[in-house]
C-alpha cells in the first residue's frame, strides 16, 4: 500500500492546476513622512509607551524610575545587571514563572504596526517575553523600518525560533470589549536607544 | 435526506426567535468588518496587495506537491519530525500516537480549526487525553461543550451575562460578575496553571514556509507560545494549503491577515517557528482530509487560498443574522459553505443556499476569492446530482423557470411587485423562509427596467 504521503501527493499531481508563475510584484514602499513617528503612533494605539534614551547609563536610569519597587526583575542586558534581581540563568524555562519584568534586547521595530522582531539570538529561554509579567524591548533607534517587506529584507534568517511582537496580549473574545492582559505580557515599553 | 443535524433555514429560525439578541449578533459583526474597512483604507497598495495574495496562493496551487516535498525535506533538516495524514481519522491517530507515546495525558491546545474539522478534542478525550483550548474564546465554548461559531471570534454569539455565568460555575468567579477585565483576569490565572503544567502543546499553523521549513502562528493572546515554549512536545497542525513558496511572502500575508480579520495592522504575535529549543521535541502533521479533491473541482479550487481571516463572514448579511452554529460546520460563513459540500455533500447541501448572493465576501476576501460565484456554482452541481435540501426545493424550481426566461422575469416582476403592494401576506410567507422574522420592505413601484425604459427617451 501506498504511504499517505505519497498517496496525497499523487493526488495532488492529478488534480493540480495547469503552471503559473508567482506574480511580478509582491514587495511595496510605505514612504512614510517619518518612520519613527509612525512607529510611534502605531504604538499608542496599542498601548505603549515609547521612551528615548541616549545611552545605557540613560536606560538604567529609567528603568529604575519605572519599575520602582517591582521584585523579580529579569534582564539580557549586561549594562542592567545592577537593576535585575532574578538570574534567567535557570534550566527549566518553568522556573520564569515568577518574573515580574523583562527588559530585553531586540532587533529591530516595524513602523507600520508597532511590531519589534525578537529572536532566540537575544533570549536565553523563548518562554521569556511571553511568561513574565510586564514587558520592555530595547532597540536601536535607528534600527527601525517601514514596512513588513523591508522587515522580511533584513530577516534573512529567522534562526530556530523569532516572533513579531507588537504590544502587551490582549483579548476581545469577552463581546468584543478590548481587555490588555490575556496570557502573555500585561504592560509593554519600548525603548529607543541612541547610542549604538 | 435523512440527518440529525437542522439545516440552516431551520436553525436560523430558531436563532432569530429573539430580535433584540440578534440585532446586536449583526451589530457586533458589522462594527468589527468596518474596523478591516477603516484598516484596509490606511494602505493605498491595498489592492495590489490582494491582487499578489491572490497570485501567489495561485501559484502554491499550482506547484503544491514540489512546495511539500520542500518544506518537509527543509523542516526534517531543521530537527522537526513531519508526519502526513490522509484524512480527520488519521491525523487525529497520530496525535495521540505521539502522546501515548510520550506517556502524556494532558495537552494544552490554541487555535486550530484544522483540529475543530477533524473533531479531534472528541477524539482524543474517548481515548483518555484531556485537552484544554487555550484560547479565551475556544475556552469559553469548550466549557459550554459547543463548537466556536467563528473562526477568529469563537464566543462572538455569547453575551458577557452568559460568561459570567460559565465562569461563575467552572473557575469560581463572584455571581452576577460580567466585567470583561475580570472575566479575563480569571481565565488568565486558571490557564497559566495548565500552561505550567502540561507536557504537550498543540497548535495550529497559520503559514508554512516552503523555502525554510519554518511555520507562523498568529495570535494576540500569546497562548500558542506559552504553551509551545513550556512543553516537552510541540505539535503542529495543518491543513496541506497553508504552504506558501518563500518566507518574504510573509510580507504580503501578515499585512493582510491581521486588517482583514479584525483591523489591526497585525496580531500581538506572529510567531516563526522553525526548530525545537534544546530538548523540545516539534511535530507536523500535514492534512489532506478532501482538499486534493477540492484541488481537482475546477470551479471550486480556489477556496484552498483561503487564509481563515473570517472576513466573510463578518461581511455576510445572512451569517451576522444567523450566527455559526446554524452552519452545523467546522468553518461557518460564505467560506464554510463552500469547504463543506466537498466534505459532504449530503449533509451541508443546504449551506451553498444560505446566501443571498450579494457578493460582499468576494469584495473583502483578502486572497480574492470568488466566494459568491462558487456558492451559486454548488447550488448548481448539488441540484444536478439531487442534494437540493427540501427547504429550498419549491422556491429552487420555481425560480429556473423565472430565470430560464427573462421575459417571463420582467412581466413575473410586475405582477410580483402588485401582488406584494396588494396582499404582502402572499411573499411574507412560510413558505418564503427568507422573510421568516422580518417585515417586507415596502416594494418599489417600478422596477429599474421599468423606469429606465420610461426614461431613457427623455
Ligand atoms: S474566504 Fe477570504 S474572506 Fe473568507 S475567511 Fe477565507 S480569506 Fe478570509
Amino acid at each position: 500500500m501506498m504511504s499517505s504521503r505519497d498517496s496525497i501527493l499523487s493526488q495532488i499531481r492529478q488534480n493540480k492546476p495547469e503552471e503559473v508563475a508567482l506574480p511580478a510584484v509582491t514587495t511595496f514602499a510605505s514612504n512614510f513622512a517619518n518612520t519613527e513617528d509612525k512607529f510611534r503612533e502605531m504604538l499608542a494605539a496599542i498601548y505603549t509607551e515609547v521612551i528615548v534614551v541616549k545611552n545605557l547609563e540613560e536606560l538604567a536610569q529609567k528603568a529604575e524610575a519605572l519599575y520602582q519597587g517591582i521584585v523579580n526583575r529579569a534582564t539580557t542586558i549586561p549594562a542592567l545587571s545592577a537593576w535585575a534581581d532574578f538570574s534567567l540563568n535557570v534550566s527549566d524555562p518553568h522556573e520564569l514563572e515568577t518574573v515580574e519584568i523583562a527588559i530585553v534586547q531586540a532587533e529591530f521595530g516595524v513602523a507600520e504596526n508597532g511590531a519589534v522582531w525578537i529572536s532566540d539570538q537575544y533570549l536565553p529561554h523563548r518562554v521569556l517575553p511571553f511568561i513574565t509579567q510586564n514587558l520592555a524591548f530595547v532597540i536601536p533607534r535607528n534600527a527601525l523600518v517601514d514596512n513588513m517587506h523591508q522587515a522580511y529584507v533584513r530577516l534573512q534568517d529567522t534562526l530556530g525560533w523569532g516572533c513579531f511582537i507588537a504590544g502587551p496580549s490582549k483579548t476581545a473574545d469577552i463581546e468584543q470589549s478590548l481587555v490588555i492582559g490575556a496570557h502573555g505580557a500585561r504592560s509593554m515599553v519600548i525603548f529607543l536607544l541612541e547610542d549604538e | 435526506m435523512s440527518k440529525t443535524v437542522m439545516e440552516h433555514a431551520e436553525a436560523s429560525a430558531v436563532f432569530n426567535r429573539d430580535e433584540p439578541y440578534v440585532n446586536w449578533h449583526d451589530e457586533t459583526l458589522w462594527f468589527v468588518r468596518q474596523k478591516r474597512d477603516k484598516s484596509s483604507k490606511q494602505l493605498p497598495e491595498w489592492e495590489e496587495l490582494r491582487e499578489a495574495a491572490s497570485g501567489i496562493k495561485h501559484y502554491v496551487l499550482a506547484h503544491l506537491d514540489e512546495l511539500l516535498i520542500s518544506f518537509e525535506q527543509k523542516a526534517k533538516e531543521n530537527g522537526v519530525q513531519v508526519h502526513w495524514a490522509a484524512n480527520a481519522a488519521e491525523h487525529n491517530e497520530i496525535v495521540l500516537g505521539l502522546l501515548k507515546k510520550h506517556k502524556i495525558d494532558k495537552m494544552v491546545k490554541s487555535k486550530s480549526m484544522l483540529t475543530e474539522e477533524c473533531h479531534m478534542n472528541e477524539f482524543l478525550s474517548k481515548n483518555g487525553i484531556e485537552v484544554i483550548d487555550t484560547d479565551l474564546g475556544e475556552r469559553i465554548v469548550q466549557l459550554r461543550n459547543e463548537p466556536p461559531s467563528h473562526i477568529v471570534l469563537p464566543a462572538i454569539h455569547l453575551k458577557k451575562k452568559d460568561i459570567g455565568d460559565l465562569f461563575h460555575e467552572h473557575l469560581g468567579t463572584d455571581a452576577g460578575a460580567t466585567d470583561p477585565q475580570y472575566l479575563t483576569e480569571a481565565a488568565r490565572q486558571h490557564l497559566r496553571d495548565k500552561f505550567l503544567t502540561r507536557r504537550a502543546a498543540l497548535t495550529g499553523v497559520n503559514f508554512a514556509v516552503a523555502e525554510t521549513g519554518g511555520f507562523v502562528v498568529s495570535t494576540n493572546e500569546g497562548n500558542a507560545d506559552m504553551g509551545a515554549h513550556l512543553a516537552d512536545i510541540h505539535i503542529a497542525c495543518m491543513g496541506f494549503e497553508k504552504i506558501i513558496p518563500k518566507q518574504e511572502h510573509l510580507g504580503v500575508f501578515l499585512r493582510l491577515l491581521a486588517r482583514s480579520a479584525t483591523g489591526q495592522p497585525i496580531t500581538t504575535y506572529s510567531s516563526h517557528f522553525k526548530k525545537p529549543r534544546e530538548g523540545q521535541e516539534m511535530h507536523i502533521v500535514i492534512v489532506d482530509n478532501g482538499r486534493s479533491t477540492q484541488l481537482g473541482r475546477k470551479d471550486f479550487r480556489n477556496s484552498l487560498k483561503c487564509i481563515r481571516c473570517g472576513a466573510c463572514m463578518n461581511t455576510c448579511p445572512v451569517y451576522r443574522r444567523s450566527g455559526g452554529h446554524s452552519y452545523h460546520n467546522a468553518v461557518a460563513g460564505p467560506i464554510g459553505s463552500i469547504l463543506a459540500p466537498n466534505l459532504d455533500m449530503t449533509k451541508n447541501a443546504d449551506l451553498p443556499f444560505a446566501s443571498t448572493l450579494c457578493g460582499s465576501c468576494s469584495n473583502v476576501c483578502p486572497v480574492k476569492i470568488d466566494i459568491h460565484e462558487q456558492l451559486y456554482k454548488w447550488r448548481q452541481v448539488l441540484a444536478k446530482e439531487g442534494y437540493v435540501p427540501k427547504s429550498k426545493e419549491i422556491g429552487i424550481r420555481a425560480m429556473s423557470t423565472v430565470l430560464a426566461a427573462p421575459r417571463f422575469y420582467q412581466w413575473s416582476g410586475r405582477l410580483g411587485r402588485t401582488v406584494m403592494r396588494a396582499m404582502p401576506f402572499m411573499v411574507n410567507n412560510a413558505l418564503n423562509p427568507w422573510y421568516k422574522q422580518r417585515d417586507m420592505p415596502e416594494p418599489p413601484k417600478e422596477s429599474f427596467r421599468d423606469w429606465y425604459v420610461r426614461n431613457r427617451k427623455n
